[in-house]
């Protein structure tokens, strides 16, 4: 029991850090209509800003850095290649991202080399014993930060006049024009929140137990992907949703993958585009996602 | 009444000149010219594709939307250069467009509507001020204030759509055909806002295929023929003249009109009674 429940806690606290990885998609798709297949790079920048500035300006300074690191790089690949292109289609565009992700992800893994960097957080190893469960500080400290963070946007998304332009926008973009609104400007906010909510999930990709930032983190990085995309692109809620349900998933397929052995070895790596593939057969949209949206 | 003498071009005001635009190798308006002085309501009529909206797309902006653009004219405010800025940029002048159907953003609450609407406002301060006007105007939407906007019957969605668009103060009212498809009796209310609208200060250009309507509000009046200016006028002139009588308002059958229904002379008569009354 005291195992399902470590792994639950694992899961959500994993889950919560897809969810903000999976938000900024969303965000980006509903402003912008552009599915970003650059996110991961945004990512990889956002880790890599910490851990090089951590043993220079300490942890707490570094996050901010790495925040605005990434934050700047989104609105900068908004500003000089996404602007640029409103002519050509959507998809076109997404496939744009690809050519970005690739560029910014090789020239960071030259950096990086074979290194694992530590992101000099505070929690380490530290393990917290609640009764007979274990459960490590730094999955706490993800959760707690990740809900913090999730719920300053949902909130600045429904009540700030950022977010009544960005819903605007996302709604109809010609006649959030015809009330004044600036399309590029909601479209660079879309990409630098992002950017930002890629840094917070960074920090919690590669803190204990995983080892430190290495090149790889791209690879799970991705897998916030599938979490967008069954939530339902268009639909913040459905990427919290999506975001947990993929963090669980993998937890615990992971978890009990002794039992399941009979399906071979690396089933959790698989589950959340199992899960993914299984949605999107029952509910073409997503969970929560707009019919007409998801059919483009 | 709103009897106000067109005045000679160049005066203050909103003015087109020489307008043409394009859609890619379609033509969609050449030559137009037109002038809308300041606390006047001048209306332009015309059917379907006669270039009515891609009128308002030129002075609002929006041409790029639909991957159209100005080819050569251009719109002037007070005689300052409007076209060729964003549209950003012409709501910050104070012209502002109610879209032809009503496009009011469906997945937001009535108030979020309003708010979305102040957002290219002037001065943010005066955005209450504007609020407690928009609700004077159409109580209604006080009412509603939490339901989402796609819930709205047609008349109030409208009626949203405009008070979404009072909310930037604007100074230079465009509003496309915002009596289609609603009920006489609520484009007979819509009509009575725009008046009152205009009572209050705002220019108002309104582009309508009710000529009927449009004419009773409005101190001048154009007609659009595909992307031409077929006739204009004072308003009563043109509400008077034989071709308007017509084309636009179902009075006087002519043998080059398409025969719509074979009992014309039938249809006649309550047109006639709605234009006059």
């Amino acid at each position: 029991m005291s195992t399902f429940i470590e792994l639950l806690v694992g899961g959500i606290s994993v889950g919560a850090v897809y969810a903000l990885i999976a938000l900024g998609f969303v965000v980006i798709f509903k402003a912008t209509e552009v599915v970003n297949f650059a996110h991961a790079s945004l990512l990889l920048v956002g880790g890599f800003v910490i851990a090089k500035t951590h043993p220079l300006v300490g942890f707490w300074a570094a996050l901010l850095l790495g925040v605005a690191g990434a934050a700047a790089l989104g609105a900068l690949i908004e500003f000089a290649v996404i602007r640029r292109a409103n002519v050509l289609s959507h998809s076109v565009l997404a496939i744009v991202t690809i050519g970005v992700d690739l560029i910014l992800v090789t020239e960071l893994t030259r950096q990086i080399g074979t290194e694992v960097l530590a992101l000099g957080d505070p929690w380490g190893s530290d393990v917290l014993q609640l009764g007979s469960v274990n459960v490590p500080a730094t999955r706490i400290a993800a959760l707690v930060s990740a809900a913090v963070v999730i719920t300053a946007f949902l909130l600045a998304f429904k009540y700030t006049s950022w977010g009544v332009a960005m819903r605007a926008t996302a709604e109809d973009s010609e006649t959030a024009a015809l009330m004044g609104v600036r399309r590029g400007r909601v479209s660079m906010g879309a990409w630098a929140v992002a950017g930002a909510l890629a840094a917070v999930a960074a920090l919690f990709m590669c803190v204990f137990p995983t080892p430190g930032l290495d090149r790889n983190v791209t690879a799970v990085a991705m897998k916030a992907f599938p979490a967008a995309i069954l939530g339902g692109l268009d639909s913040t809620g459905g990427a919290l949703a999506g975001g947990f349900i993929i963090g669980i998933t993998e937890s615990l397929v992971g978890g009990y993958q002794e039992e399941l052995s009979f399906l071979g070895r690396g089933l959790g790596d698989v589950a959340p585009f199992l899960v993914m593939i299984i949605v999107l057969l029952i509910r073409p949209a997503g969970l929560f996602g707009t019919k007409e949206l998801a059919r483009v | 009444m709103n009897v106000h003498d067109p005045r000679p071009p160049g005066a203050s005001g909103l003015s087109v000149r020489d307008l043409a635009v394009n859609y890619g190798p379609v033509t969609a308006l050449r030559g137009i010219s037109l002038d809308v002085p300041r606390g006047a309501v001048v209306t332009v009529l015309g059917g379907n594709g006669a270039g009515k909206s891609t009128l308002l797309r030129a002075v609002s902006g929006t041409l790029r939307f639909q991957r159209g653009g100005i080819t050569s004219g251009e719109v002037t405010l007070d005689g300052v250069k409007l076209s060729g800025a964003a549209t950003s940029a012409v709501v910050a002048r104070g012209v502002v467009q109610v879209p032809e159907g009503r496009r009011v953003f469906a997945r937001m609450t009535v108030e979020e509507n309003l708010r979305a609407g102040a957002l290219g406002a002037r001065d943010r301060r005066s955005a209450a001020e504007a609020r407690e006007r928009v609700l004077e105007l159409f109580p209604v939407l006080a009412e509603r204030a939490r339901q989402r906007a796609g819930l709205l019957s047609g008349g109030e969605q409208q009626m949203l759509a405009m008070g979404r668009a009072m909310m930037a103060c604007p100074e230079v009212l465009l509003l496309d055909e915002p009596t289609l498809g609603l009920a006489p009796l609520m484009a007979a209310r819509i009509a009575e806002t725009v008046r009152e609208i205009n009572a209050q200060g705002t220019t108002v250009l309104l582009v309508e295929q009710n000529a009927a309507m449009a004419l009773s509000l409005a101190s001048h009046a154009y007609v659009l023929e595909v992307g031409e200016i077929a006739l204009s006028g004072p308003a009563a002139e043109l509400a008077a003249s034989d071709e308007v009588r017509r084309r636009y308002l179902g009075v006087g059958g002519d043998a080059g009109d398409p025969p719509v229904r074979p009992d014309g002379a039938a249809v006649r008569r309550p047109a006639l009674s709605r234009w006059s009354a």
